[in-house]
């Protein structure tokens, strides 16, 4: 089989419902790390903030699993995208998985994943295919006001107190290793570049740097200078070691009760 | 950032919270937020009060610069009103012409 032979042994319309669904599983996976936040939150404002943009997250993935699975063809649901597949079917961003550990560290998840999602969702909202860019068009006005929440939260932390600012800067270190993954492609999304359906996520890192630089700029924050990145979420389901746990809850009830609803 | 960023204090300051609904033309109260400042103020205005699209516009305003009569001076301040039927203007007898007031 020739190399050209092997790169398409997915269809386009295969390479479709990949793509919608792990764009939505982008959404899913960091919705659902923020669920959990529910009733634990420092104060019932943020408790309110924190729901808000899950369900806003959570909200995109139904859409973009919806649409998988009308593109499919094969009768499929938005819950056989979000229960029904394992670990390794799953290809989001690596980033969104982490866990929520202090508010430092869900803040800075949230705003490394906005900045990134309101670019996402500008080029995606300019796709040839037209139900991707009525939801890039729509989620756009959501991640926005993520990205601005996340903004300011992250400058007072980062302005704050000593302490605020050493735990924040810590968030920062530590998950800037998974911030490299997010400007990579994979093998759907090559396939479906030139006929400008799938966003080249390799031209975003510019923007997504000046809108990182600029804010932690003002957070009086350091922006890490090893550029090393951990990858495989995207483009391989080879997961951190937190996605089992993940995966376990989220589809319990599902695989317990098969076919459940309620 | 602005001045009333406060650190020290365990507790975030409480905002009052004023709400314009789209056919609504003024800001009504709806409650109240505590954050550490004013933008965060609006922020978690717009988290817990519009989530069910009730605004279009929305006024923070620090709690403690709002200067409120005291429970105890209702009777002197409100009551002498009640019996001065006449500074209603229901005493006057309306043209049929004019209609609905």
């Amino acid at each position: 089989m020739t190399e050209t032979a092997k790169n398409t042994d997915l269809t386009k319309k295969q390479a479709l419902v990949q793509y919608a669904a792990q764009i939505g599983d982008n959404g899913l996976i960091i919705g659902h790390r923020m669920s959990e936040w529910c009733f634990k939150a420092p104060s019932i404002e943020m408790e309110m903030a924190l729901m808000n943009s899950a369900l806003d997250l959570i909200g995109q993935a139904r859409e973009l699993y919806t649409y998988a699975g009308v593109a499919g063809g094969e009768g499929k649901t938005e819950d056989d995208f979000a229960y029904l597949r394992d670990e390794e079917d799953f290809r989001n961003l690596l980033l969104a998985e982490m866990p929520n550990g202090d508010w430092g560290d869900t803040i800075v998840r949230l705003f490394f994943m906005s900045a990134y999602n309101k670019l996402f969702y500008t080029a995606l909202a300019k796709s040839t295919d037209k139900e991707l860019a009525a939801i890039g068009e729509k989620s756009l006005k959501e991640v926005t006001y993520h990205l601005r929440f996340s903004s300011e939260w992250l400058i007072r932390l980062g302005d704050g107190t000593e302490e605020s600012h050493n735990r924040v800067q810590k968030s920062i270190d530590n998950l800037w290793a998974f911030t490299g993954e997010l400007f990579t492609m994979n093998e759907v999304e090559n396939i479906l570049l030139d006929d400008g359906i799938s966003v080249d996520v390799t031209s975003l890192r510019p923007a997504w740097d000046k809108i990182v630089s600029d804010v932690l700029t003002q957070a009086t924050l350091v922006k890490p200078q090893n550029d090393w990145a951990q990858l495989g979420g995207k483009s391989e389901g080879r997961h951190t070691e937190y996605m089992g746990y993940i995966i376990a809850e989220m589809q319990y009830m599902q695989r317990r009760y098969p076919g459940c609803e309620w | 950032m602005t001045e009333e960023k406060n650190t020290t204090n365990k507790e975030w300051p409480l905002w009052e919270v004023f709400i314009r609904s789209k056919a609504g033309l003024d800001h009504k109260h709806c409650g109240s937020v505590h954050a550490s400042d004013a933008e965060m103020a609006l922020e978690s205005a717009r988290d817990v009060y519009t989530r069910r699209s009730e605004g279009i516009s929305i006024w923070v305003v620090p709690s403690n610069a709002i200067t409120a009569s005291k429970p105890e001076d209702k009777e002197s301040l409100f009551e002498p009103a009640d019996n001065k039927i006449y500074r209603h203007p229901t005493f006057y007898d309306i043209p049929k012409e004019v209609g609905k007031m």
